[in-house]
């Protein structure tokens, strides 16, 4: 049915319709709402068969999800940034268990400095842990991803992270289409584990690996990822029929088969970017996106088959690598260098800590990556006048102070003068 | 528990406790040809090691209790390296280790799933070593007894991270050397007025059952799993547990160590319900800590050249403060 709510309650609710019985809830923003709407669908009576534990941290969310799933029961949790980073060993310990846990991740920036808003360093600081993860475009995807999520992280035994643009999709009240339960009970399947912890065929699970099978056992893990291309294809194709629209796979090609120019984006920006590449193909510009949904495990045929084409990639990354760039352009990179006729990558980094990327900056972007284009990351609305007041304020004290205090106060007086030089003006 | 104080297997002048003395219904479960032998023959724990002894009366009794449905969860150290080196595991039970500073929260899932897939007779016990309870697993510990989670939790107490080379725990005692807190200076081993005592901040908790037990009175430590089994709830045990690698004891010790722990009043041993203590083992005789601490290379250092070092007596504090707080001296 279709309404018209805030990204996090469809979630909770799409979510609660996956049947999950585990669910671990510690608060974090921007992820809160889903726990907080999953609570009271629990109290409700509307998701029943279902412990809602209130836990003392993100490390135990998921270690307690660590538990019930190998025990047996569909576990489920939410979390964001700082909180992903607490639950760190975690993550990595669920992965190589391998229990089909799913986790949303409601995206936002990692300090210091402290920034509570959308970008994707969380999801990159973790993306060679083990997980799969999934990028939502919309919130209707956010939504649709869940379901795909449990049935593959069920069929494959591996855990599946959901990665959700905080407050950009999070917060943001959009026309969702929630299903029925039949439709999601037709879908998904109950749980049956691959392994479990059960009296009556006792298991010993976490036992120590020494040098003589670590590398096997790791290998399988690699296996799993890279075999699992064709399943989240398939999964995808089986959603859009009993759904009725298009949500996951691997990714989205939109106008790249002519395209001299293709960018390759994850999340919400792809629409922004969208509506750039119509005006621009409009005036007639060649140029292309890709979407990227799945971007563990990175599907690098999938890519190289739709950027064979193109003369031109330009990776817009969410984070940043302060010591080598964009870790998406760095992949994208990777995965074409092979081509007959690789193209050139160029690396953007925009919209961190919550800047909008809006689509004044994305226009001159391509205008400069087909016109102009640049060596290194780009960093997209960066303004250089203050980190060159700011780099030339250290160059002359050794006790410069704190970087981010230091931008601030510059930003303040420059505010401060522009407002006095208006006062001026108006007398 | 009466059965067991009324024992007084000491006054046989013995360290080895006899079932063939007592009758049957008193036997312990390890004397029992039922007995599930969780922690099976064959693991690499050291010669005299406490833990693996502990562990074995713990899990079996609990076994017993919960009528051989029972599912254990395994913080990271000697224990789970002992018990499960790859492809070999010495546990015939459901068993599974995670991460070091998780396992309580992990047993709460493992609780969670048996509530919600009606497995309600399948109970969870969790085990860890001081260092993965009192320090790195405390938060995970600490919320699992908030919540009241239907788990035991069981505390393998060597006062000390033995797996990783004998380091200080904040369950070490004073003047202790570890690797840590070396034997040099002026002030050699570890420092006086540092550490935790975890029983009694379970207690605080208000949850229905802690206790501690030691190795050195088996009948008392199976009495008290099979308490703590009749509760729901969350429960909290802490087993006294030399280690004779660690303590730099003789593998031998291992039982003599425990006992005289409990007889200098060094670790009192009680039982507490709901926030209150319910019971507490009395000492007949306190025996002075110099005994105990002589038995011990980690405390060598008070005893340089024949000359007793001021601090024992500063160790004796802490006993005699023991024995007159849980009111340990037998009238």
């Amino acid at each position: 049915m279709l309404e018209q709510i805030e990204g996090s309650k469809a979630m909770a609710r799409v979510i609660a319709l996956c049947r999950p019985q585990v669910i671990c809830a510690y608060p974090i923003t921007p992820q809160t709402h889903i726990v907080e709407g999953l609570g009271d669908l629990v109290r409700e009576g509307a998701l029943q068969n279902c412990e809602f534990i209130n836990v003392e941290s993100e490390f135990a969310a998921l270690s307690v999800a660590i538990g019930s799933s190998a025990a047996g029961a569909r576990s489920y949790t939410a979390t964001a940034s700082q909180g992903l980073l607490f639950m760190a060993e975690a993550v990595y310990n669920a992965a190589g268990l391998g229990l089909p846990i799913v986790m949303t991740l409601g995206n936002r920036a990692i300090g210091a400095p402290i920034n509570i808003w959308n970008d994707h360093s969380d999801a990159m600081a973790l993306r060679e842990s083990g997980w799969f993860q999934l990028f939502a475009e919309t919130n209707q995807e956010a939504a649709d991803l869940h379901v795909i999520a449990f049935r593959l992280a069920e069929e494959l035994s591996v855990p599946v992270m959901v990665c959700v643009d905080g407050f950009v999709l999070t917060h943001a009240m959009e026309r969702v289409d929630i299903p029925t339960q039949q439709q999601v009970d037709a879908y998904l399947p109950p749980y049956e584990p691959v392994q479990v912890l059960d009296p009556a065929d006792p298991i010993s699970i976490g036992a120590m690996v020494g040098p003589d099978a670590f590398t096997e056992v790791r290998y399988l893990q690699y296996y799993k990822q890279q075999t699992a291309f064709d399943l989240i294809e398939d999964l995808a194709a089986e959603f859009s029929e009993s759904f009725g629209r298009a949500s996951g796979g691997l990714l989205r090609d939109y106008h790249c088969g002519d395209a001299e120019l293709a960018v390759v984006a994850m999340g919400s920006v792809n629409g922004t970017i969208k509506d750039v590449i119509d005006e621009l193909r409009a005036e007639g510009m060649s140029i292309g996106l890709v979407t990227l949904v799945t971007f563990r495990p990175f599907p690098t045929r999938a890519l190289q088959q739709v950027l064979a084409g193109a003369k031109h990639v330009l990776v817009i990354d969410r984070s940043l690598d302060p010591g080598m760039g964009g870790p998406l352009a760095s992949n994208v990179d990777l995965a074409l260098r092979n081509l007959l006729s690789p193209p050139a990558i160029h690396s953007a980094i925009a919209g961190l800590g919550g800047r909008p990327i809006t689509k004044a900056s994305l226009h001159r972007l391509f205008m400069q990556a087909m016109e102009k284009p640049w060596e290194g990351p780009n960093f997209v609305d960066l303004n250089e006048k203050v980190v060159g007041r700011e780099l030339h304020r250290r160059a002359r004290a050794r006790r410069s102070g704190p970087a981010a205090e230091n931008v601030l106060k510059i930003l303040e007086t420059e505010r401060a003068a522009a407002f006095q030089a208006r006062i001026e003006t108006a007398e | 528990m009466d059965s067991t104080q009324k024992l007084k297997f000491y006054q046989k002048g013995t360290l080895t406790v006899g079932n063939r003395l007592v009758d049957e219904a008193s036997r312990n479960v390890q004397a029992s040809r039922q007995r599930s032998n969780s922690l099976t023959c064959g693991h690499r724990a050291c010669q005299g090691c406490g833990e693996a002894l502990g562990a074995r009366y713990a899990i079996d009794a609990a076994m017993r209790a919960a009528g051989n449905q029972l599912i254990a969860v395994n913080a990271t150290g000697c224990l789970e390296v002992f018990t499960t080196p790859y492809p070999e595991t010495s546990w015939q039970m459901p068993w599974m280790h995670s991460l070091f500073g998780n396992a309580a929260a992990v047993a709460s899932g493992v609780a969670a799933a048996m509530r919600v897939t009606g497995k309600h007779g399948t109970r969870v016990v969790a085990q860890g070593g001081d260092g993965g309870t009192t320090d790195i697993g405390f938060g995970c510990l600490s919320g699992m007894f908030e919540r009241n989670d239907d788990v035991l939790y069981i505390c393998y107490d060597n006062e000390g991270y033995m797996n990783t080379g004998v380091q200080r725990s904040s369950a070490t005692p004073p003047a202790a050397r570890t690797a840590t807190t070396p034997a040099i200076g002026a002030q050699p081993g570890n420092v006086f007025g540092t550490g935790k005592f975890v029983p009694k901040i379970a207690v605080a908790h208000d949850i229905p059952y802690v206790a501690t037990a030691s190795v050195a009175d088996l009948h008392d430590l199976e009495a008290k799993v099979t308490r703590a089994m009749s509760f729901h709830g969350a429960r909290y045990i802490q087993i006294n547990v030399p280690c004779p690698l660690g303590w730099g004891a003789a593998s031998h010790d291992t039982i003599r160590l425990a006992r005289l722990a409990i007889e200098t009043g060094l670790f009192p041993i009680f039982e507490a319900e709901y926030g209150r203590v319910t019971h507490v083992r009395k000492i007949r005789k306190p025996k002075p800590v110099s005994e105990y601490l002589k038995l011990q290379r980690r405390y060598a250092h008070l005893f340089r050249d024949g000359v007793e070092d001021p601090r024992v007596a500063r160790i004796q504090g802490i006993a005699d403060r023991h024995i007159e707080e849980y009111g340990l001296l037998e009238s």
